[in-house]
């Protein structure tokens, strides 16, 4: 029996269209545009100015806090400007634009060797937080800071999450087919900083040949692959917990209250090139796809190549465009244009047709219940959605729980008056804070 | 046309995730309902003849004329494609006799549409279930009217006679046996429907059939009609009452698969409509045996949508990490 939790929904995984391509690698962009926050935490400042010239892989914008990530040049070439420019999270945010000379020279002395197994867990956390290594699912918070609990906090579990739970997004799939040794030592790494024994690889019933790879690669590591049912929001950290170590996170509490760190399958690819070779986070696989998309795709791109280039070797766009999402479908970020850049959190690149997207108009709450039993946070997603609509945000975060809701989009996807929960949601949560904050 | 022209990024949608949604809509699950009501409905045209047709027909014009007409008068959407108005006209001409006059239905429907809908706002915030609200508004109006019931059509036409349970109210049990013929013959014509009664009232099968549909689709909660029925069945037994007379007869099977589900108006958690329907079903007993009225469910399910707000403030879904 496939694990898993209570609620969640079954949207059709519409991965078809990408699951069985192998990743293929995007020419190098003759331009890239890196902006100095990709992560969540405090902005980089940055190191170079126009008309520096930069390697690939060389520092551009240093972290100077503790929750922050720095970057790095994901070609080499001459830095033309350093400026205000769109971010598919932030809105918009400083970026450098590096001008490739089409050489795609490493910075000297990389990529390196290095013998992961006589290193310490502070050393290999030095080199993640030097790697510029941020959560790679789209929530781009800092490995280093993930990996580094405090004290008081017991952690007896890792687990990498290859659940990859969202419709569309097949780049997790490919790379645990296609890098399977990397996955493995990436997770013996993170295993080795945390100090834990136990570890489990999750993986959605749904990609049988990666759960067949993984349990492979992973023969006699002590690191055990779990089927998970094919559900959604199977991958969020809270539902994946619990399915597998039957831990439930307080509410208002993280993974490490329950003893359990996740990372994504891509950030401990990335964790493995740096300790080894020494590479920082300049590239990562993306799933381009969407029913505007002419040639859905996995491919292997650049930190700073823009939305539109992806799509564009894609094949370009075959019908109107309805919606671009950063990541995938159910929690994403739509995008205003196709002119962001890609940044170390960009899973996917959704081109939705109006067919996709499926929205029609809102109608008031006809109390079905399909949200509450879809809700894997136990909550009454229709009464959020109805004070937030009513401004009442201080009831919905007092009496109906509006901090415990993770924003999956579960409430959203089975609503058959098409109400925008999960808009309301994150209202509440602003206005809540903006009320607190004045305080 | 170019993959470049065709990149028309103005006409971009941004809005907060998901970004996808499922084919599920108000109006799917409405025309479903009516539609697993249809064979029920056809049935009690085939016993009652023309004049169960025309009332159905009457209801279901009145119902979403007079929703259109509020809908314009206010200046908001007008939602009668949704399949709500069409089936709170259907639910009603199911809880009337077929035989009333056309004024009578016209008015039920009216004051289910525009008092008990939409002086509440509209689908979704109504209170109470608006098709029960238009049969009580006729029971106070034209009690006689709405108690005469007409005998089949297959049968003798134009007679009248008592439903099962306003005989065993007036008559007694054994009087009731005794019209039927004997007890097994009384349980085969409660189930198959063939007695007088409301529209809805006559035909446990069909309706049941309709129900067993709504909770393969997951519109209804199957705990809500077996324990509504249950509990009747349970109670009536304990009050030394023929149990399975009492769970075929009057509009329990209509009402606990069509009325005691209808989402609005009943608690959102499945725990809270499990209390519903055992309120339900203790009130209709309490009426059937102790009331002035043969049949008790309209009411029943009336005073238990009165408390739905407090049951849903008392029965709320377990919180995920509130346990450790």
């Amino acid at each position: 029996m496939a694990k898993t939790f209570q609620g969640g929904v079954h949207p059709d995984d519409r991965k078809r269209m990408t699951a069985a391509k192998p990743v293929e690698v995007m020419p190098l962009p003759a331009r890239v545009i890196i902006p100095v926050r990709q992560h969540i935490g405090a902005p980089c400042t940055p190191i170079v100015k126009a008309g520096d010239l930069v390697k690939k892989g060389q520092m551009i914008a240093e972290a100077q806090a503790f929750v922050a990530s720095p970057v790095h040049a994901s070609v080499s070439g001459k830095v033309v400007e350093v400026a205000e420019y769109p971010h598919p999270v932030f809105g918009s945010c400083t970026a450098i634009v590096i001008e490739s000379d089409g050489l795609d020279e490493w910075l000297d002395g990389l990529p390196l060797q290095r013998e992961w197994k006589v290193l310490d867990a502070a050393a290999i956390k030095d080199i993640i937080r030097d790697a510029g290594i941020v959560g790679m699912g789209g929530a781009t918070f800092p490995t280093h800071v993930k990996l580094a609990p405090p004290a008081e906090k017991k952690i007896d579990t890792f687990i990498l999450n290859g659940a990859e739970c969202e419709p569309y997004l097949t780049a997790d799939h490919r790379v645990m087919l296609e890098e399977a040794e990397r996955v493995i030592t990436g997770t013996q790494i993170v295993m080795k900083v945390l100090g834990v024994v136990k570890g489990f690889i999750g993986i959605e019933a749904n990609k049988p040949d990666a759960i067949e790879a993984m349990r492979i690669a992973a023969a006699g590591t002590g690191i055990e692959v779990v089927a998970l049912e094919t559900k959604y929001p199977q991958g969020a950290e809270k539902t994946l917990i619990k399915a597998i170590v039957d831990r439930e996170v307080p509410s208002g509490g993280l993974p490490m209250d329950v003893g359990v760190v996740v990372q994504n399958v891509g950030t401990v690819v990335a964790v493995a090139n740096a300790v080894e070779k020494g590479i920082p986070l300049i590239e990562r696989v993306v799933t381009v796809t969407g029913g505007a998309v002419a040639e859905p795709k996995n491919i292997r791109l650049r930190v700073g190549c823009t939305f539109g280039q992806a799509v564009e070797f894609c094949g370009g766009l075959k019908e109107q465009l309805a919606k671009i999402i950063m990541g995938g479908p159910m929690m994403g970020m739509a995008q205003r244009s196709l002119e962001v850049p890609v940044i170390k959190g960009v899973s996917g690149i959704l081109a939705l047709s109006a067919a996709d997207v499926n929205a029609g108009p809102e109608r008031p709450c006809i109390r079905c219940g399909r949200c509450v039993k879809a809700c894997p946070m136990g909550l009454t997603p229709n009464m959020l959605s109805i004070l937030g609509e009513r401004g009442l945000y201080q009831t919905a975060k007092e009496e109906y729980d509006l901090l415990d809701c993770v924003e999956c989009g579960s409430c959203v996807y089975v609503c058959p008056a098409k109400r925008n929960i999960v808009h309301y949601v994150k209202l509440s949560k602003a206005q809540t804070a903006a009320a607190a904050a004045k305080k | 046309m170019s993959a470049e022209a065709n990149v028309q990024t103005r006409m971009l949608t941004v809005s907060a995730s998901p970004h996808i949604r499922s084919d599920e809509s108000i109006a799917r699950i409405m025309w479903t309902v009516n539609a697993t009501l249809a064979p029920a409905a056809l049935f009690s045209v085939y016993r009652f003849g023309m004049p169960a047709l025309t009332t159905m027909v009457l209801c279901i014009v009145v119902a979403v004329a007079t929703e259109y007409l509020i809908q314009r008068w206010r200046d908001k959407p007008v939602t009668i494609n949704d399949g709500s108005a069409f089936l709170t006209g259907l639910l009603l001409a199911m809880n009337i006799p077929a035989t009333l006059p056309w004024y009578m239905p016209v008015f039920g429907t009216v004051a289910a549409i525009a008092v008990a809908k939409h002086t509440m706002g509209g689908l979704g915030y109504n209170i109470f279930n608006p098709a029960l609200i238009g049969r009580a508004v006729l029971l106070a109006s034209w009690p006689v009217a709405m108690t005469t019931w007409p005998e089949m059509a297959s049968k003798v036409d134009g007679v009248t006679s008592a439903t099962p349970l306003g005989i065993l109210k007036m008559q007694g049990y054994e009087k009731l046996v005794a019209v039927f013929g004997d007890k097994a013959e009384m349980y085969k014509s409660l189930f198959i429907g063939t007695r007088s009664g409301s529209m809805g009232e006559t035909s446990a099968l069909l309706l049941i059939a309709g129900g067993l549909f709504l909770i393969y689709r997951g519109y209804i909660n199957w705990q809500v009609p077996v324990i509504m029925i249950g509990t009747v069945g349970a109670l009536t037994a304990v009050f030394g009452q023929d149990p399975i007379m009492h769970m075929m007869s009057g509009g329990l099977i209509l009402g606990a698969f069509y009325m005691a589900t209808d989402m609005v108006t009943i608690p959102i958690t499945v725990k809270g409509q499990m209390v519903f329907a055992a309120g339900a079903g203790a009130l209709t007993v309490l009426i059937r045996l102790l009331g002035g009225y043969p049949e008790g469910v309209c009411y029943a399910i009336l005073l238990m949508n009165c408390v739905t707000p407090l049951i849903d403030l008392w029965i709320k879904p377990a919180k995920f990490g509130a346990r450790r």
